[in-house]
């Protein structure tokens, strides 16, 4: 009962404060107030040298890199929104959203909401200097949403899911929509050797290993930077 | 392409890895970078002021004069920079444009002189930025009106070998023209204004008869009006007439506004004529007689300020209607208010609700005749919040009236408004054709791209260096992307044409083949002319022909795609319950080609023509239709 009445003393408060700002004329006052509020967070990353030696990416290379994420992302930080749309310029004819989620999960390392300049170049530094091993490990990381070791099959749909939606609606043939589904199941079928329903990692690099496709598209990550 | 977020294309293109596992198909090789070169800095000196920037940057907008090798005629071998004789702040904005990806207008600059420096940098300006861009076509639309007053004044030049219709129309529109044509003018004026003071005064007392009855100077003189009045209407109507005679269009002269009031200032007298003796509907005659009062709207020929408030009133009709539409809703609010308030008090005047409508407009428009006044004290009080709530809601859109008229007053509006209409669709048409563009580079380069790729097995590298110079290395890098995509997916990008086409056939395949499997497999009998073409050339005799039926289609019409070199027959093998032709191939399109090597379609099956059901049930689960599907390109 006195938190009803506590809740209406704080609305009547609320309403005589309205009226008598109404009656001065400075009604507008709170909105302005609350623009001021320092909203820029900034970043900046450790030295150059530092990271050269944290990744195998050359000087020059780095700063190819930093001057390409300090454009988009003035503050030295990406949200995940930026990184959405960042992303989805490269799919206009899709919705690249989800797929850009999982991305944004797996390259933000600390869990902090925001993806640093140096998050991103170890992820990169990953992907294209790493060994075959190490890209496998990164691309399980990504599928492994709950990061538990294996990959279920909810989270192989939601992955496989997004990555039919960045085609879009209009694609030859037409796209059905059990086509993610059936995906999933071959690649289970494929890669979940002992038929427990899930993949584990290990699971997981023996097939790709053992796979040409695989391997051979692995190797297409060594020349784009 | 996303040119503004270029450099992140190397990470679109490291998130791939999350579909390499899953994916099905080999990946198509990746576009290597042949003359890898380290970033450099380009100088661009303007009119001596340097500006430096990385190449990178200038190669985000390939068709613009700096991002293409136009620039290359610029370049000045002795100081190993590009010189541009050119205005160098208005180029800071087109600098500006390639590091940041939006093009602003600089305020300070005239707009010719800005327009010319985007067409000679090859930049159009409906990119401007949504921050700049209402400025910007003010000041264009501005300028436009500047010019059309211009020419407007070059118009009175006498052209010669007019015939005599065209001049007298020229004399009737513009006075000045010739003296006959002023001497017109001030006469059907002197005759306007006798006309309507003829009407006023004929309804004034004058004298008194013996009678003790005052009659109206009209029934006193009756003979001296009615000359008068006859004599205006014949210069009047000798007047219409003879503007009908000049009209360029008929037509639409009789529609126009003025002569219609022309019209309608001289028919009561007509009608009086003809209706005299009739006793009954001499009441009616003298209501048509008001309307001669129209005649003071011939003034508006004469005069450029009431035809511009006449412009004005039209122009401002959507204010005028908010004006009215929120004094009648308070009218009627206030009207209900004051009736039920006053209702208590005897003798009140407020009978009805209607009856409270006069009191309230008399009040809001703070007339206050005294004719209705509230007794009530409920009555008072809401008397006065209603004549305070009139002078508010009155004075709100005046602003806006007072502000057209004198907008329209310095430039004449009417045309440059539907101009403008047409312009803001031509912008939002041509930013949409870029937009697709982007999306449909891919299909496009596509297409070429699997021309040139048949190109690379027989003819020379200089051909093939010369198709593969016109993507840049971002472009086709982010081609590979997008192509590992459909690998992964084994989907393949369509347009929008082609995926309904599809989708309607698909809808239209409801007949059961004969092989069970087939119907298992979807979007197999989609035939969808242009989208995928792949290549089938080569060696091949034509013997292997015969698995195949070409037959011509049972209904469809296929509509042409804007394809120029490619076009492809769609053939399924014999056994399926259909067959299907596409566009036939334009067999004199390109009968010398450069490669040479390929004039005839050549079909063959891709299995052998023994194919039986059980065979195509092994096919991969995920329905690749391709294999069951021969699809010919043929130059």
């Amino acid at each position: 009962m006195s938190h009803c009445r506590k809740r209406c003393k704080r609305q009547l408060t609320k309403v005589f404060r309205l009226f008598y700002r109404f009656l001065t004329g400075t009604l507008e006052k709170d909105s302005v107030e609350d623009d001021f509020e320092l909203s820029t967070v900034c970043h900046r990353p450790e030295g150059l040298d530092k990271l050269q030696e944290q990744t195998k990416f050359t000087k020059k290379e780095l700063q190819v890199l930093y001057r390409g994420f300090k454009n988009e992302c003035p503050c030295g930080v990406v949200n995940e929104e930026t990184f959405k749309t960042i992303y989805s310029q490269f799919f206009p004819q899709g919705d690249s959203g989800a797929y850009a989620h999982f991305l944004f999960e797996a390259f933000d390392t600390n869990k902090n909401g925001s993806v640093s300049f140096e998050d991103f170049v170890f992820g990169l530094s990953i992907i294209l200097r790493g060994t075959i091993n190490d890209r496998l490990n990164w691309a399980f990381n990504l599928y492994d949403q709950n990061k538990d070791g294996c990959i279920t099959k909810e989270e192989m749909m939601d992955i496989m899911k997004s990555i039919y939606d960045m085609m879009g609606k209009y694609t030859y043939p037409c796209m059905h929509e059990e086509a993610p589904r059936e995906h999933v199941e071959s690649f289970f079928q494929k890669m979940d050797r002992n038929n427990d329903g899930v993949v584990t990692i290990d699971e997981f690099i023996e097939t790709c290993q053992k796979d040409e496709n695989i391997m051979q598209s692995m190797q297409l990550f060594d020349n784009v930077i | 392409m996303a040119t503004g977020v270029a450099a992140w294309l190397p990470f679109a293109r490291a998130a791939a890895i999350g579909w390499m596992p899953v994916a099905n198909l080999p990946m198509p090789i990746a576009p290597t970078e042949k003359n890898k070169r380290a970033d450099e800095l380009i100088i661009l000196n303007v009119s001596g002021r340097r500006f430096e920037t990385w190449r990178n940057t200038l190669d985000r907008y390939p068709d613009t004069l700096l991002g293409s090798s136009e620039k290359e005629f610029f370049y000045n071998e002795d100081t190993k920079e590009y010189f541009f004789d050119r205005d160098p702040d208005v180029f800071r904005a087109v600098l500006n444009f390639y590091r940041t990806g939006k093009l602003h207008y600089p305020r300070s600059e005239c707009i010719l002189a800005y327009d010319e420096e985007l067409s000679f940098f090859g930049i159009i300006p409906e990119i401007i930025g949504d921050c700049c861009y209402e400025e910007y076509k003010d000041r264009r639309r501005e300028n436009q009106e500047r010019l059309m007053d211009d020419d407007e004044d070059k118009k009175d030049a006498k052209l010669p070998n007019m015939t005599f219709r065209e001049t007298m129309w020229r004399a009737f529109e513009n006075p000045h023209t010739s003296t006959m044509a002023l001497v017109f003018y001030y006469v059907t004026g002197f005759f306007i204004a006798i006309s309507v003071l003829t009407n006023v005064v004929e309804t004034v007392p004058c004298g008194t008869t013996p009678n003790t009855k005052e009659v109206p100077c009209g029934e006193r003189y009756t003979v001296a009006f009615f000359c008068m009045d006859t004599a205006c209407v014949l210069i009047f109507t000798v007047e219409y007439l003879m503007r009908l005679f000049a009209a360029p269009s008929r037509y639409r002269f009789m529609r126009s506004v003025m002569s219609i009031i022309d019209v309608v200032a001289i028919l009561p007298y007509y009608i009086g004529l003809v209706m005299t003796n009739n006793e009954d509907v001499s009441g009616a005659f003298v209501t048509l007689r008001v309307f001669r009062v129209f005649r003071i709207f011939k003034f508006s020929r004469h005069s450029q300020g009431l035809r511009i408030l006449g412009y004005t009133l039209k122009s401002c009709a959507s204010e005028l209607g908010f004006l009215l539409f929120s004094l009648t809703m308070a009218i009627i609010i206030f009207a209900t208010v004051m009736f039920y308030a006053e209702k208590g008090s005897t003798s009140s005047k407020f009978t009805s609700i209607p009856a409270s409508f006069w009191y309230t407009i008399v009040t809001m428009t703070t007339l206050g005749y005294g004719d209705m006044v509230p007794k009530t004290i409920a009555g008072k009080i809401f008397g006065s919040i209603c004549s305070l709530s009139g002078v508010l809601v009155i004075a709100l859109p005046v602003p806006v009236i007072v502000s057209n008229f004198s907008r329209i007053y310095h430039q004449n509006q009417r045309a440059d408004k539907r101009r403008a209409q047409k312009m803001q669709k031509a912008r939002l048409a041509r930013i949409r054709i870029s937009k697709t563009g982007n999306s449909n580079a891919f299909l496009h380069s596509k297409r070429n791209g699997l021309f040139s790729d048949a190109l690379e097995l027989t003819s020379s590298t200089e051909e093939e260096q010369q198709l593969s110079k016109n993507q840049s290395l971002l472009e086709s890098q982010h081609h590979h992307l997008l192509h590992c995509l459909e690998k992964t997916t084994n989907h393949k990008f369509a347009d929008e044409q082609c995926y309904e086409q599809s989708y309607l056939e698909g809808a239209l395949h409801s007949y059961p083949s004969r092989s069970p499997s087939f119907s298992s497999q979807e979007g197999m009998t989609g035939t969808c002319c242009t989208c995928c073409s792949k290549r089938n050339h080569g060696p091949f005799p034509n013997s292997s022909m015969p698995t195949c039926l070409l037959t011509n289609p049972p209904s469809h019409t296929h509509p042409h795609h804007n394809l120029q070199e490619l076009s492809t027959i769609h053939i399924q093998p014999l056994n399926t319950s259909r067959s299907s032709l596409n566009m036939l191939v334009d067999e004199p399109a390109r009968p010398n080609c450069q490669s040479g090597t390929i004039t005839t379609a050549i079909i063959s099956s891709p299995m052998p023509p023994a194919t039986t059901p059980e065979v195509d049930a092994h096919l991969p689960p995920t329905g690749f239709a391709l294999q069951n599907v021969v699809k010919v390109s043929a130059m």
